[in-house]
């Protein structure tokens, strides 16, 4: 299949496919931190996870209207403030969540994943209420249109790189707030065992409120950057939310690094694979060797050594 | 009416009967037959909803890929209605003649060698299920002997659901793509399409449905039902007293997915055709809520929730489509954290302590024989005795 193909024709393939896997790896990666976050150190599967992200992306695209009417004159600037509005406002909807349904099924985790779905059916049908259900994309500003050419045939967008940066910064920022920030430690703590955490005074509801909110937080930004590179509709969510929820099981539940790691692996096979097969057949295969590998090794690719 | 209400609390077959006069006496005879047809249509929904009582209720299982099996199962059916459908002589006009339409379409001059058995009947109705139950023995074997279970089962059938879709939208010549098979018209030269097929199919769902429900309790009162509660509640212990806990999660497992395909072979003989909307995992979710509104715990409840959800989700979308998803994600929410086990965890609790009163009542030497305890015990008349009990 790479006959027809001269050497450096096939280097430019790969080179502008693997961008355009750096890409869906990104918001792999943007979407699974806050599902590893909420499954990994909670154990909750979040059905809803995706219709979050796509809150991100609404109201990115309402803030971006306010600007346009409001301030073109500082359009240029939208996003920094649309991300953090997004943050808060997932993040808000985020703890009432949990208030109002999560902590009553943290025993019954099967029952979180139909309760949770019940909540993104309900979630999608409000936005089509809302918002129609035609896609909705925002206007980029200037600063990122257009592409660098790097050789007469690999060209890179600026969004894409603007997007893969963002990721970088959020990822590295939740890495660190994990690590070394009060409440990361107190995360970690009831994570690897509840009772003794609560015995040292650590308040474990408001660390689970806390958690879940800052979860779906990060859901929000994903959708915040993802309108910087499609457009939105009530369903965009759904479409992501199995592959993401393989890069989490994937990488290993309760691994930040295993989660990078194995949205990195998918997306750039599926991406490499989409050149030369159908993109149909690309997703099937891609998807394929994963459930295939978790067969093999059911604990994902990372996997945290607590003693149980 | 009291020995009514005696009948129905003490025998254990009284709800089997009273569904039974439902579905063969009472819809039958008070319906019209394309209401009885989409009757039928949520019947075939049912079979899946049994599965997952047994693997999910039972077992502890979660599968969100039941409709993997229901459509395998619808798929095997329309190969083989697709094929009598096109015989040479009915497709003359293709560049191909004697192979399916959507081939044509597609530009494949031969029938693909994985259609070919499926001319033959016999071949069919074991592959409806067979195929299933193996592709699912493959899934549960590889899983369940690596001790994977929870929500990473669930995730991962939902993966597989997620796949399924794909590869048969992708393959539209091998499959017929995103419409499905469709146009299947006789069964042996037997127009399936009429109405008087149309009531002898749908006779011939509800007394399969029957045979998947008896074998559902047989399966529940014996030892392996006994098993499967012991290792949805504590998996270790079951471990530990000898039993090879793997064996019996892929017995039901697999066991479902048959249930679930004999569903999804009358659905393609009902509905007339099958498509892949039946296999992905929207629809794999809904009938998990079709058997838990039931009640998850009961082979019945799986019927009536099944008809149920169904019977709101067709009026509700006639009349307001925008609801209908809210109306469904309220019912997600509302019945697992309201009532986690559903419509037939509320008859135990509430209905069932009452009747048994009722009949106690009724057995003192005094109580009288009311007349109309010879008429059928149909579920209506529940209501009327607790309104005579009150005005006593």
């Amino acid at each position: 299949m790479f006959a027809e193909y001269t050497a450096a024709e096939l280097t430019s393939i790969f080179a502008m496919q693997g961008f355009a896997g750096l890409i869906l790896f990104s918001v792999f990666v943007l979407m699974a931190l806050g599902l590893a976050i909420i499954f990994g150190q909670m154990g909750v599967i979040n059905m809803a996870h995706g219709e979050f992200m796509i809150l991100g992306a609404y109201t990115t695209y309402l803030i971006s209207n306010l600007f346009a009417d409001y301030l073109p004159g500082i359009y240029s600037s939208y996003f920094f403030i649309a991300m953090i509005v997004a943050f808060f406002v997932t993040g808000a909807l985020g703890a009432f969540v949990e208030w109002a349904m999560i902590r009553h099924l943290y025993h019954r985790p099967l029952d979180t994943l139909l309760a949770t779905w019940g909540l993104s059916l309900i979630m999608q049908q409000f936005y089509r209420t809302v918002f129609g259900a035609r896609e909705v994309g925002v206007t980029l500003p200037d600063w990122l249109m257009g592409s660098i050419a790097v050789t007469d045939m690999v060209e890179i967008p600026i969004n894409g790189l603007f997007v893969m940066g963002l990721t970088i910064v959020i990822t590295v920022g939740v890495a660190l707030m994990m690590q070394r920030s009060h409440l990361g430690k107190q995360t970690r703590a009831v994570v690897q065992n509840r009772p003794m955490a609560a015995a040292v005074g650590i308040n474990t509801e408001k660390v689970d409120r806390l958690t879940f909110a800052l979860g779906c937080g990060i859901a929000g930004v994903a959708g915040s950057a993802f309108t910087m590179i499609g457009s939105t509709g009530p369903t965009s969510g759904q479409l992501y939310i199995v592959d993401t929820f393989l890069v989490v099981v994937f990488g290993g539940a309760a691994s930040l690094l295993g989660t990078v790691a194995s949205a990195f692996t998918i997306s750039q096979a599926q991406s490499t694979m989409e050149f030369f097969l159908s993109g149909s057949m690309a997703k099937v295969l891609t998807l394929l060797v994963v459930v295939g590998i978790l067969m093999l090794r059911p604990q994902g690719l990372f996997t945290l050594k607590v003693r149980r | 009416m009291n020995k009514v209400a005696a009948f129905i609390g003490k025998n254990q077959y009284s709800h089997m009967i009273i569904l039974a006069l439902l579905l063969l006496v009472v819809l039958p005879l008070s319906l019209d037959i394309f209401r009885l047809n989409l009757v039928g249509k949520y019947l075939t929904y049912a079979f899946v909803a049994l599965g997952l009582v047994l693997c999910w209720g039972y077992g502890g299982i979660l599968s969100l890929g039941q409709g993997v099996f229901f459509g395998l199962g619808g798929y095997c059916m329309a190969m083989f209605l697709k094929l009598e459908a096109s015989s040479p002589e009915n497709t003359a006009i293709q560049s191909t003649p004697g192979i399916p339409d959507f081939m044509d379409w597609n530009q494949l001059t031969a029938l693909p060698w994985f259609w070919e058995p499926f001319h033959s009947f016999t071949f069919t109705v074991f592959a409806v299920i067979l195929v299933p139950a193996i592709f699912a023995f493959i899934i549960a074997v590889a899983m369940f002997k690596r001790r994977v279970g929870g929500v990473y089962f669930a995730i991962i059938t939902q993966a597989v659901a997620a796949i399924m879709t794909i590869l048969i939208i992708g393959q539209q010549g091998y499959t017929g793509g995103v419409n499905g098979i469709t146009d299947l018209r006789t069964l042996h030269g037997w127009d399936i399409r009429t109405d008087d097929a149309k009531y002898i199919l749908y006779y011939v769902n509800a007394l399969l449905l029957f045979l998947c429900l008896f074998v559902a309790a047989f399966v529940i009162k014996s030892k392996l039902g006994r098993l499967l509660v012991a290792m949805r509640e504590r998996e270790d212990r079951v471990r530990f007293s000898g039993y090879d806990v793997s064996a019996f999660k892929i017995f039901i497992f697999c066991l479902a997915a048959a249930i679930s395909a004999i569903g999804g072979a009358m659905f393609t003989l009902q509905v007339g055709f099958m498509s892949p909307s039946f296999v992905g995992i929207v629809p794999s979710i809904e009938m998990v809520i079709f058997c838990a509104l039931g009640g998850r715990l009961s082979i019945l409840g799986a019927v009536y929730g099944t008809l149920l959800v169904n019977y709101a989700k067709t009026s509700f979308s006639e009349t307001f489509p925008e609801l209908w998803l809210f109306a469904m994600g309220a019912l997600f929410i509302g019945v697992v954290m309201a009532f986690p086990n559903g419509l037939a965890g509320i008859y135990q609790r509430y209905m069932e302590p009452w009747l048994l009163k009722l009949s106690k009542k009724d057995e003192s030497p005094s109580a009288p024989a009311v007349g109309a305890s010879e008429k059928a015990p149909e579920s209506s008349d529940e209501p009327m005795t607790s309104e005579e009990r009150k005005h006593a």
